[in-house]
């Protein structure tokens, strides 16, 4: 398989704090890559600067083939990469519809040609009978959907999930894992951080451990879950 | 643009507003010469109300100097007719290109340099303010002794030139308004309309969905700009007199707002729920207190301050969404 993003040695500074150090992966295309790492390992800086949030101090990203690093977020989303926000940030007074309409805005200019492509998506991710309300009215797990559908609508050949199962209860996280799956089966890929190891586990293809920046394993799930420093710096003794 | 218009509009809201049309062009027919002035200024504060609206409530950019705009169009329009003798409708074609130059200057200036939020308003203060310390030094424009239109007394209106009575600048406002609602609501309903009300609601989120908000924000404020511009020719040729002190000072700017936050930020119906409210009331106010035979300084403005704490703290989306539920109409709800 080819790399559909690589990313080659970037590093991030924060003033004192260097939150990525030097970091390099390739997530191939049609795959579940899963980034895993304790809290402040710099994941959300990560996927910042794949998203065209921050520029990387060094290092390069490549979309396809071409670099994107210092492209503005509007620009990293017009060229295919989609991305969810940690904490959600839907338009809260827009309908669901209408927020998704948005994203389906970005390819289509006809409103209601990209109508019918929300409703599409809308359908896929469970929300099309809730497409009348307001945003702000969802509960936590309908608005992650609602972020993943918005982004979904702008036709990302990568998608780009911060912690979307957070805070969702098992059979909700097992909800939405059948949904990525089936996504990922039609040709998206997918990279996403993850607490939640009962998702990435059923997910991923390919994990990458992040501690202090930089990253200390990087393999299938079933190695990477039983190597010696993962254990310690992350996922603890207890078995899994 | 303009094929899904009637899109999702209720027959009652129909009937509704053709009663209102036709209230409204009849309204001369039975008015007195001093009702006709006070609609005059109605529809003059709901046609800028609505221009405003689409920076602020549609863009969701705060612009508290849009009185900047009005007076370039005025004296824009005024200077070219008195020096050159160009009638007001070609000064147009001078007027609203400054003014949405303005407006882009300002824009650029902001959205380029990440000026946001308050700042942006106190920008748009700045160069209002600007404008109106330049004004007054301006030879060309008579500076602070002000500029005036030749005024004379008409026995037909000439719609060429803007001279005429009341009537002729009622009509006119009223096709504005008009006009300005239907572009809106066309506006609203089509990509621009969504990505605004997406800037509005998050400019971050709204980047991550692919949108330029830097371009969508200059839209914004080059057509709210440009549109405000007319509203300040037509004011130039029904007063008649123009100063800096009257025409940019902020009192002005904030005049425009008050409408549209009354009747409701974002809507369509919110200005002109809120110019009628506010511009009808407060002349009613002042005409009583006249009958009555008291004069107080300031009344005004004082009845304005409570106008607006009542609707911030009864109704703090404005009059027009609570009262388009009750009368059985909601906007934009599917």
């Amino acid at each position: 398989m080819t790399a559909l993003l690589k990313v080659d040695g970037i590093s991030k500074r924060f003033r004192g704090l260097l939150a990525v150090d030097r970091l390099s992966f390739d997530v191939p295309e049609g795959g579940i890559f899963a980034v895993i790492g304790p809290n402040g390992a710099g994941k959300t800086t990560l996927f910042n600067m794949i998203a065209g949030v921050y520029v990387p101090d060094n290092g390069t990203i490549s979309f396809a083939g071409n670099r994107i690093d210092g492209l503005a977020s509007d620009r990293v989303c017009q060229r295919g990469i989609g991305r969810t926000f940690q904490i959600v940030r839907p338009f809260p007074a827009l309908s669901v519809e209408d927020n998704v309409i948005v994203g389906a805005l970005m390819r289509r200019h006809d409103v209601v040609e990209a109508r019918a492509h929300a409703h599409e998506v809308l359908r896929r991710l469970d929300l099309y009978d809730k497409r009348a309300q307001r945003a702000s009215s969802l509960t936590l797990p309908d608005r992650k959907r609602l972020e993943v559908a918005r982004s979904l609508a702008t036709d990302p050949k990568l998608l780009l999930l911060d912690e979307v199962m957070a805070g969702l209860r098992p059979t909700e996280t097992d909800r939405i894992v059948s949904i990525l799956k089936e996504l990922n089966r039609d040709g998206l890929t997918i990279l996403l951080i993850e607490h939640v190891m009962r998702a990435v586990m059923a997910l991923a293809g390919r994990i990458l451990v992040l501690h202090h920046g930089a990253s200390i394993a990087e393999g299938a799930p079933a190695d990477v879950v039983r190597d010696q420093a993962v254990i310690d710096s992350y996922l603890g003794a207890e078995d899994i | 643009m303009f094929s899904r218009l009637f899109e999702n509009v209720s027959r009652r809201a129909l009937v509704l507003l053709g009663v209102l049309l036709i209230g409204l062009f009849g309204a001369p027919l039975v008015a007195s010469d001093y009702l006709l002035t006070v609609l005059i200024l109605i529809l003059y504060f709901a046609y800028i109300g609505q221009a405003w609206n689409i920076m602020m409530g549609f863009a969701g950019q705060l612009s508290l100097g849009h009185a900047l705009y009005v007076g370039l169009g005025a004296y824009t329009a005024a200077a070219l007719y008195v020096h050159f003798g160009i009638g007001p409708w070609l000064g147009l074609l001078a007027a609203v290109p400054i003014a949405a130059l303005a407006g882009a200057f300002i824009g650029y200036l902001a959205f380029r340099f990440k000026v946001g939020g308050v700042y942006f308003a106190i920008l748009t203060i700045a160069v209002a303010e600007f404008a109106r310390v330049g004004f007054d030094h301006l030879t060309w424009t008579k500076g602070s002794g002000g500029l005036f239109l030749p005024v004379a007394q008409y026995a037909q209106s000439d719609l060429w030139l803007l001279r005429g009575k009341p009537v002729m600048f009622y009509y006119i406002l009223l096709v504005a308004v008009v006009l300005a609602f239907v572009f809106c609501r066309a506006l609203l309903q089509s990509r621009i309309g969504y990505f605004w009300l997406a800037i509005r609601e998050d400019e971050e989120a709204a980047r991550s969905a692919g949108i330029d908000t830097f371009r969508y924000k200059m839209i914004a404020v080059v057509i709210s700009s440009g549109m405000t511009s007319f509203a300040g020719v037509i004011y130039a040729f029904y007063y008649n007199n123009l100063f800096p002190e009257q025409v940019f000072h902020i009192s002005r700017s904030i005049e425009i707002i008050l409408g549209p936050i009354v009747g409701g930020v974002g809507t369509l119906f919110g200005p002109i729920i809120g110019a009628f409210l506010l511009t009808g009331m407060s002349e009613s106010l002042i005409a009583a207190l006249h009958a009555l035979g008291i004069d107080i300084p300031g009344a005004k403005q004082v009845f304005y301050g409570v106008c607006l704490l009542l609707v911030i703290m009864a109704l703090p989306d404005g009059i027009w969404p609570w009262l388009s539920r009750r009368i059985g109409l909601s906007e934009r709800e599917k």
